[in-house]
């Protein structure tokens, strides 16, 4: 074998392994920020799950571990998702106090707008809040509470209040605001949140189910 | 071999990653509608790019020309994954407001371009300011974009300054016009264009400005009457 092609092999293998080296570090670093954030981060999302859960049902009402406490659901037709979602229950002791779940408004002006409902034991929404959406800011945001109270008004009603003729935006003849430049937005949030009303009658007996293995 | 003061005027001002090299606008354009979102993704860019850059430097005498691109593109994901796992864990609201732009910081040219042009070719601590002042640029651009933006299309300032301080920041939002409705278009995507090329604009007419007087001061020396 030549000289050259001798030296052009040592280089090649050089930088391969070069390359391997540094691909060795990189992964290192990274598993190892990894490790020390794992924990971490499941505790924030655990805390940012908790905290907006609590915006619907406030963390005085119940006892149970509301995040271990969960059940999934898949309705297509009334919570507007094919996807499989996890609806969590509150519980003083072991007496049902409510469930709370996310809802889809597939008809939003721009994309899904996700809500969670909370609903009581008697069937009365204890709120509403938007999760995530993609409306115009400024026009369709005022369904965030950062923005307006206008998703507060829900709190308290049920399917029996306001009457199902009143269930819908001011300009469908129903008793809600929309906003200014805005109706699609309102009026997805409100059917959703109508359905979702729906779902919990219709499921009522196993979303209040006492947990399956007593703690 | 540039000057420490060369560095320094090259990354905020004439060679400025955001106005004047346009790189990075992918986050620069999509980040940029508050100014808390904008310092957010301003600061984590910032330290992407100061440790690649002291990185890439200290290794430029090891690597082969040949494989400097892999090991490069290397260096630089891991360090974004890296800012990515911390603010999730320290930083976790921001983190979720800014979504899949902390992650893209690796798309960002400005990176890799600071590697290939400078880092690689001076020393650690030239590098080290290199990367610090071309990040410093790009964080300003962005939250001067950030600033007009929220201003125009909210009347505020510093909304949500919780998300990136911690709960004491929640009294900083300024109302600089209160009840003001909002200019739509200047939060919006087009926004980010037209508020870009404002900035630009304002830049270039400012630097012409500078440049005019010396000549105009000749001009009447020269002309006796």
């Amino acid at each position: 074998m030549s000289e050259a092609s001798n030296n052009l092999r040592r280089q090649m293998l050089g930088s391969a392994g070069l390359l391997a080296l540094f691909a060795v570090i990189g992964g290192v670093l990274v598993a190892g920020t990894e490790a020390l954030t794992r924990e971490r981060i499941v505790e924030q999302q655990r805390a940012s799950l908790r905290s907006t859960l609590n915006e619907v049902v406030p963390a005085d009402r119940y006892t149970n571990a509301l995040l271990d406490d969960v059940m999934t659901i898949h309705d297509p037709e009334l919570l507007g998702t094919d996807e499989v979602l996890t609806a969590y229950r509150a519980r003083r002791g072991l007496e049902p106090v409510a469930v709370l779940f996310p809802v889809v408004a597939p008809d939003g002006y721009s994309g899904d707008i996700r809500l969670l409902v909370g609903i009581n034991a008697q069937g009365t929404l204890t709120g509403v809040r938007v999760l995530n959406h993609r409306e115009t800011p400024g026009l369709g945001d005022a369904i965030e509470t950062r923005r307006s109270d206008w998703i507060l008004q829900f709190g308290g009603l049920s399917l029996e209040n306001p009457a199902p003729s009143r269930w819908a935006v001011r300009k469908d003849g129903g008793q809600f605001d929309q906003f200014a430049g805005a109706t699609i937005t309102p009026r997805a949030v409100v059917k959703a949140v109508r359905r979702a009303l729906v779902f919990f009658d219709t499921h009522r007996e196993t979303l209040l189910a006492p947990p399956a293995e007593t703690p | 071999m540039s000057t420490h003061s060369d560095i320094v005027r090259n990354g905020l001002w004439s060679n400025n990653p955001g106005l004047v090299q346009l790189l990075g606008l992918c986050p620069l354009l999509a980040v940029s509608n508050s100014v808390i979102n904008a310092l957010g993704l301003g600061l984590a860019t910032l330290l992407v790019l100061t440790a690649s850059n002291v990185a890439v430097s200290a290794i430029r005498n090891v690597v082969r020309d040949e494989i400097r691109i892999p090991v490069f593109v290397l260096v630089i994901a891991a360090f974004v994954t890296t800012v990515e796992l911390a603010m999730n864990a320290w930083l976790h609201e921001l983190y979720t407001v800014l979504g899949i732009f902390i992650p893209l910081i690796v798309t960002n040219c400005a990176i890799i371009g600071r590697a290939e042009a400078f880092a690689s070719r001076n020393p650690v601590g030239h590098a080290a300011l290199d990367g610090f002042m071309m990040g410093l640029g790009f964080a300003l651009a962005l939250v001067a974009l950030g600033a007009l933006r929220e201003l125009l299309g909210r009347g505020t300032l510093l909304a949500d300054a919780d998300l990136l301080f911690g709960p004491i920041a929640a009294g900083w939002t300024l109302t600089i016009i209160p009840d003001f409705r909002g200019f739509l278009l200047a939060v919006l995507p087009p926004g980010a264009f037209i508020g870009l090329a404002l900035l630009i604009a304002a830049k270039n007419a400012f630097e012409r400005r500078q440049q005019r007087p010396a000549p105009a001061a000749s001009a009447s020396l020269a002309d006796p009457a």
